[in-house]
Formats: structure tokens, C-alpha cells, sequence
């Protein structure tokens, strides 16, 4: 198929951390002008401005992209923001892309925010009203409740204990320790995860990425552009992103078949047969940390019910065949919903530049993916991307 | 890959005051089952879905969730843009453009009605440090803007009056509207005060009701329809949104949308190439303002236009004919979508009693409402 090839040249992230004193708009800011500085660029430059961020009720602001605009560099420009959900944040590249392949804009600047800590005493207040008005929120369900359902369920379903999930947390909070933006970058055990308060039985603390406050944005061009504002751009090569039913209630938890359809129409566009061989590289979306699994197995990475074996044997680590979420992921790094997305997307543009610095997997990775998830359990994003 | 996009299917509710008898979801599947239906198409053919929707206006955080199940969106590509109908329709265009789908599905709605108090929640969307705490009401900032319109453009708040008498008396003619009614400018001025120069009838009521439309690329198009509508021009534009700094006499993010649309459809002297148009009036003053911003006349003369009938449905120029926002209602992020509808059923010859005669191009134009300063501007041909 022959899409109009769209490249990142630029990219830019805040420190991710619990309380930042700054506004979404001044977080924005940051993240916009690191971006469009990291290739030379300025606002002039700027076709159309994209923005991703995710439940109004985190800020308590109503039309939060209309408030975020100006910070985000939308001033007089054409301005639009998409939302879905905790997916937003890869959603985020694939709305830029929707710009710049359709002609429509040369250089698009696409900007993810979340300020969580707004939201007092915490942001899992914000998530009570996500749930149905009728037949759920009498149950008064949180998240985290229904990530126990769905945890329980994988556990279940693969015979797998905590202890081989917990290998995770261990895995993304120690490679978080090399990344500058981190927030909870930490070396510990499987033991400590075990030993961490439990939140809703098999949920322990450790499991779950914090709440936090960042923001982060890239800029991408247009072929033609692209080549002219660097030697190393990194080409989005296939997007897609699927939402499955909203009663959650009717699904079998312990697949995410929204990622593998999502993960399809990418593969599709990218050409790729093979995606266990083919991609190099992965940041799925790990909130939690079986989500990684569940998410590998999604994407078609490794078998169904293999991605904890794959985890045991170090082939996920950074030196390992297929190094997943070298970042530190949400649970290491931090996850301000959106802006994880996008970081996530920013990592896999290093790596694939060979610009990670101590986080730099071996070998010379050429083709890499993102993935994001959200809603009620039930949204896909993903993109693939190449150098 | 195709190089135009039309529209093929659209389906509506119709708008109400108030609608206690279905819920949003049930608004959505009957408007999203005529539009299909009005296509010829099963959702299952569809490769891509969009909802425009705000999460305070729907009650719910991630109000993208419950979008799937009513329009037929399970385990398709679908997304939701917290903006109008018309953000969202240009993302639905740049999808088919870009050559990766071939036939999209745009919805919006609103249920004005299950929110409390909806200026209230408009409050939400001021600046929570430096606006909130001031604890204006909506209608105030534009009761402000309207009296810098006036001094601007030396308008009166009777000529503004007039806007309203016309598009409500239009509304007459329009089944789907809400707020149809016979009035007299001296009505208007003779409503109680609300932020002055801004009467109660000058501002618009909000409604119910929900709008689905399927677009499609060209050669699709083609298949399905004999009266394909052609989106010709696209243009949308955030201006800051600090309203401490902000032009408050022109519509810049009007002026600019339309700029962009009119270059993306070659159009260079709006007056006279577009036959009619949909033009935001939540407020009357706000589509004399849009007029300007629009280039329909030389700033500051939109009142006069409207006052010398060009603007009538038997007009050079008819604007509203359906009624606009006060005539049909203030449906939020479904405003552009009215306007889609209005411009489709016209261009198809199917607007019935309120049919303007011999019409090949309308306009459609938005503003997302106090406090923003965003809109969108779409052009739509059928020939």
C-alpha cells in the first residue's frame, strides 16, 4: 500500500513525578519547546498541533484541551484533541500521523499531558464515575478492583503465581533506573513485591505504577521534511488501534482480543508476518504489572500464556532476544496516563536512533512497537515504527 | 487513494428539549441506524468509527467507553475527539485521505437535558486560577464580548435582536427543531436582562437529540449513492484560550478556520461562491460576529445584511435557515453536527418546507462556546 511515509524527528519529555508544581499548560509548555528544540524547529514551523490527554476529572477541568491549548503551542493554529481513554497516549502519534499522511499538514506537533495530582486525595476518585451509571457504580467498583478480576483471571487461566508476575515490577522499576524523567526507579525483589501491602487480593502495592504528573511530545513530518531536518528519522510504519464492547461484564478477561485486532491492522500496514521475530523492540502499556504479559500476549509476541516463562528466563530484560519496555515502563518510569503513551513512543524513537544512552539495547534494533490500552479494558493502540 | 470525500448516509433524533423517555445510548442507535440505513450500509462494512464528546457534559470520566456497542463500533478502529462534530468529522476526512480506510462514521449528540445545571458545569472550563475563582457565569463573559462587538462594528443590541426573531421564525419550518417560534425583536429586548446587553432570547436553549453520518471515498461514494456530498473545504482553529488576551471583537479562530477553508476549496470570494450557510448563533451576536470572521461583508456589516433580508431564505445569502442554535438548540459538541445535517438535507434537495431553491454550496461553521475560543469551519458541495 503505498501511505505517504510520515517520520519523528523530535521529541521531548518533563520529569514524571507524584505532585509537580507546575500547570498542565506549563507542563505542556516543557515538553512542546524540549520537542520542536530537539530539531531545531519553532512554533512558525507548525502546520497543526494534536492533543492527547485523558479523563477531564484528573485536572477538574471542563474541555481540558481547549484550557490546555495555548501551552500545548495550539495558538491560532488548527487545533484538535483526541481521547481514548488510558490509550491516548499512542493514540497520540497515530492522530499525527492521520495529519500528516492525509496531506493536510507537513509538520504536526503532537503533545500528551496529564496532571493527576490535581485530582485530591487521589486520582482513583476520578475513576468512580467511569463506570456504568445503572448496573456498576452502585457496586462502588475502583480500578483496581477490576484489574484484581482481570489479574485473577490470567493467573487462573496459565496457572501462574504472583511471584511470576512480580518478576515484572522487578524488571521495570530496575531499568527505570537509568531513565532521567523517572519517578519511581527502584532495585528491589520479587519479595518486596509480595511483602507490599495488598490492595484488592492478588493486587499488591508494588504491582501498580503510580500516580503521577508529566507530560511529554514529539514532532512529526512529512517525508520530504523529514529528510531535510535529520539524518535519523524514525518511520511510523503501521498504526492501529481497536476498541472492543463496553460491557466488560460479557468478555473473557484473561485476553485483551482489542490488542490483538489493534496489533493486526498495524502488522497489516507494516508488512509484518511474523511479529515474534520481526520487531526488535516492545513497550507494551504496563499499569499493572501482568498487563505487560497479557499485553505481549496480545500483540502476538509470544504465545498465549508464555510471556511470564519469557519474563523467568531474562529473554525480556535489556540484554535479552526481545528486550520489553527497556524504559521502565509505567511502573518504573511513571504514568501519567497519556503522557506514558507517549514516552513510550519516544523511547522506542531513541532506541531505534541508537540515542538511549545507558538504556541502548544491543544489536541495532531496526524495527520497534508501542502499545497502549484504556477504557474500560477494552481499547488497543498500537503503533510500529522503523528506522 | 481516493482524492475527495463525501458524505453518504446521515440520520438524526431530530432535537427536543428534553428527552426523559431514551437514554443517550438509544438516541445514538436510532440516529446511527437511519444514517445507515439512509447509506445502504451495514456497520460491519464500516472501518472506522468517531464519537465527538466531552466527558463533564456526559457525566462519566472516559466517556469514550460506552461509544462501541450502539453505533456498531465492537473491535473496530474508533475513537472519540472532545470537540464539535466537525473536528471530529476532518479527522474522519484525514483518515480516508491518508488511504487507510475507505468509509467512516461520525457521531455526536447531546443530553443537555440530564446535566443539572449547565452553566455551572460551563464554569468548570474557566481557568481554575485565574477565571474560576471569579466565579463567572458564562453568560457573562459574553454579555462582555457583546458589548465590544456593538462598540466595534456600531451595531445595536435591536439589530442583534433581529437575528433572533429570524432564526426562530425559520425554525418554524423545521421539523427537527426545538424552539421554533414567531417573535418580534422587541420580544428579545423585552426578556429579562441576563448579563446586559444580553437579553434571556439571546441566548440559545439547549437541546437533545443525537446525529450520525457515514463518509466515504470517492469511488465508494460512487457505489453507493446517486447523491453523493462532497466535503470540499475543512478548516478549524484554536485561538488562545486565556481570555485575558484575546481579541474580543473579532472572531479570529473563525477568520482563520475559514481562511483554510476556502484555500482547501478554491474559493476566493465567499459572498459569492457559497449559497448558504449554518453559522454559529449560541448566542444573536455570535453570528454577526462569524459573519465578519467569514468575509460574508465588510466587517461591521453583518447587522445590516441580516436587517435587509439578503440573509432570509429567499435571500442572496439565506444563513440559518433551519433555525441555528436559537431556533433548534445548543447542542454542544453536536452543533456541527445540526449544521452538517441542514447542509446535507439542502444540497440533496431534501430540506422539504424549508427547501432554499437552486443551492450547490453550503457552509457550515461552529464555535465550541464561552469560555473557548475554537471553531471549525467544513464546505459541502454536490456537484
Amino acid at each position: 500500500m503505498g501511505y505517504r511515509k510520515v517520520a519523528i524527528v523530535g521529541a521531548g519529555i518533563t520529569k514524571f513525578v507524584r505532585r509537580a508544581q507546575e500547570t498542565g499548560k506549563e507542563l505542556s509548555w516543557q515538553a512542546s519547546k524540549m520537542a520542536l528544540d530537539s530539531c531545531d524547529l519553532t512554533l512558525d514551523d507548525v502546520d497543526c498541533v494534536t492533543l492527547g490527554t485523558a479523563p477531564d476529572a484528573f485536572d477538574g477541568v471542563h474541555m481540558k484541551g481547549e484550557y490546555l491549548a495555548d501551552g500545548a503551542g495550539a495558538f491560532r493554529k488548527p487545533y484538535m484533541r483526541h481521547y481514548v481513554g488510558g490509550g491516548t497516549g499512542v493514540f497520540s502519534p497515530i492522530h499525527g500521523w492521520y495529519h500528516v499522511a492525509s496531506g493536510m499538514a507537513d509538520i504536526c506537533l503532537v503533545v500528551a499531558e496529564e496532571k493527576m495530582s490535581s485530582c485530591y486525595p487521589h486520582p482513583q476518585g476520578a475513576f468512580i464515575t467511569i463506570f456504568d451509571h445503572t448496573t456498576e457504580q452502585p457496586l462502588m467498583p475502583n480500578l483496581i478492583w477490576i484489574f484484581a478480576l482481570e489479574m485473577n483471571r490470567y493467573m487462573q487461566t496459565y496457572g501462574l503465581s504472583k511471584a511470576d508476575i512480580a518478576l515484572v515490577s522487578v524488571k521495570n522499576k530496575g531499568n527505570a533506573v537509568d531513565h532521567p524523567c523517572a519517578q519511581i526507579p527502584e532495585r528491589i525483589t520479587v519479595q518486596d513485591v509480595l511483602d507490599s501491602e495488598t490492595l484488592a487480593w492478588p493486587v499488591n502495592r508494588l504491582d501498580i505504577s503510580p500516580a503521577s504528573d508529566g507530560a511529554a511530545a514529539i514532532v512529526m513530518a512529512s517525508e520530504r521534511v523529514a529528510r531535510r531536518l535529520t539524518d535519523k528519522p524514525v518511520w511510523i510504519d503501521g498504526i492501529g488501534h481497536s476498541i472492543d464492547t463496553a460491557y466488560w461484564a460479557t468478555r473473557d478477561l484473561c485476553y485483551p482480543r482489542y490488542v490483538e485486532a489493534a496489533a493486526r491492522m498495524a502488522y497489516e500496514m507494516a508488512g509484518i508476518t511474523e511479529p515474534d521475530k520481526e520487531i526488535h523492540v516492545a513497550e507494551p502499556y504496563d499499569p499493572f504489572d501482568y498487563k505487560e504479559l497479557h499485553h505481549m500476549e496480545g500483540l502476538m509476541l509470544c504465545k498465549r500464556g508464555e510471556a511470564a516463562r519469557l519474563t523467568a528466563d531474562g529473554i525480556t530484560s535489556r540484554e535479552g532476544n526481545m528486550p520489553i519496555c527497556p524504559s521502565g515502563g509505567a511502573l518504573g518510569v511513571g504514568n501519567p496516563i497519556a503522557a506514558t503513551g507517549l514516552m513510550k513512543i519516544i523511547e522506542i524513537y531513541l532506541q531505534l536512533r541508537g540515542e538511549a544512552g545507558k538504556r541502548q539495547i544491543p544489536g541495532n534494533p531496526r524495527c520497534g512497537l508501542a502499545q497502549a490500552w484504556g477504557d474500560l479494558m477494552q481499547m488497543g493502540t498500537v503503533v510500529v515504527m522503523r528506522n | 487513494m481516493t482524492n475527495r470525500v463525501a458524505i453518504v448516509g446521515i440520520g438524526t433524533t431530530g432535537f427536543k428539549p428534553v428527552t426523559p423517555d431514551v437514554s443517550y445510548r438509544e438516541m445514538i442507535f436510532e440516529a446511527a441506524r437511519k444514517a445507515y440505513t439512509d447509506a445502504g450500509v451495514e456497520p460491519d462494512e464500516i472501518d472506522g468509527f468517531i464519537t465527538a464528546a466531552e466527558d463533564f457534559m456526559e457525566g462519566y470520566s472516559i466517556a469514550d467507553e460506552y461509544c462501541p456497542d450502539q453505533i456498531g463500533a465492537v473491535l473496530k478502529p474508533t475513537q472519540t475527539i472532545p470537540g464539535d462534530f466537525i473536528q471530529a468529522m476532518a479527522t474522519g476526512y484525514m483518515m480516508i485521505m491518508s488511504g487507510a480506510f475507505k468509509m467512516i462514521a461520525i457521531e455526536a449528540h447531546s443530553k443537555a437535558s440530564n446535566v443539572k445545571n449547565v452553566d455551572e458545569l460551563v464554569g468548570f472550563a474557566f481557568d481554575p486560577v485565574l477565571n474560576r475563582p471569579l466565579r463567572e457565569s458564562p453568560h457573562a463573559i459574553a454579555g462582555l464580548e457583546m458589548t465590544r462587538y456593538m462598540f466595534e462594528t456600531c451595531t445595536t443590541a435591536e439589530q442583534c435582536a433581529n437575528v433572533v426573531a429570524l432564526n426562530m421564525g425559520n425554525a418554524l419550518r423545521n421539523p427537527y427543531a426545538a424552539f421554533g417560534a414567531d417573535i418580534e425583536p422587541w420580544d428579545v429586548l423585552g426578556s429579562e436582562p441576563v448579563s446586559l446587553p444580553l437579553h434571556r432570547l439571546d441566548i440559545a436553549q439547549h437541546a437533545d437529540g443525537a446525529v450520525v453520518a457515514v463518509l466515504a471515498d470517492s469511488e465508494t461514494a460512487s457505489s453507493l449513492t446517486d447523491k453523493p456530498i462532497w466535503i470540499e473545504g475543512l478548516g478549524w482553529c484554536t485561538d488562545t484560550p486565556t481570555l485575558e488576551m484575546r481579541d474580543w471583537g473579532e472572531a479570529a479562530y473563525a477568520r482563520i478556520a475559514a481562511e483554510m477553508a476556502y484555500r482547501m476549496a478554491g474559493i476566493s470570494n465567499p459572498a459569492a461562491e457559497v449559497d448558504f450557510a449554518e453559522i454559529s448563533d449560541e448566542y444573536s451576536y455570535k453570528q454577526l460576529q462569524h459573519m465578519d470572521a467569514l468575509k460574508f461583508c465588510m466587517p461591521g456589516e453583518a447587522a445590516f445584511m441580516v436587517e435587509t433580508g439578503v440573509t432570509d431564505i429567499d435571500g442572496e445569502l439565506p444563513i440559518n435557515v433551519s433555525g441555528g442554535a436559537l431556533g433548534v438548540g445548543h447542542l454542544f459538541e453536536a452543533s456541527g453536527a445540526h449544521k452538517i445535517l441542514e447542509l446535507v438535507e439542502q444540497l440533496r434537495g431534501e430540506a422539504g418546507a424549508r427547501q432554499i431553491p437552486d443551492v450547490n454550496v453550503g457552509l457550515a461553521q461552529v464555535w465550541r462556546g464561552v469560555p473557548t475560543a475554537t471553531g471549525a469551519v467544513a464546505i459541502l458541495s454536490n456537484t
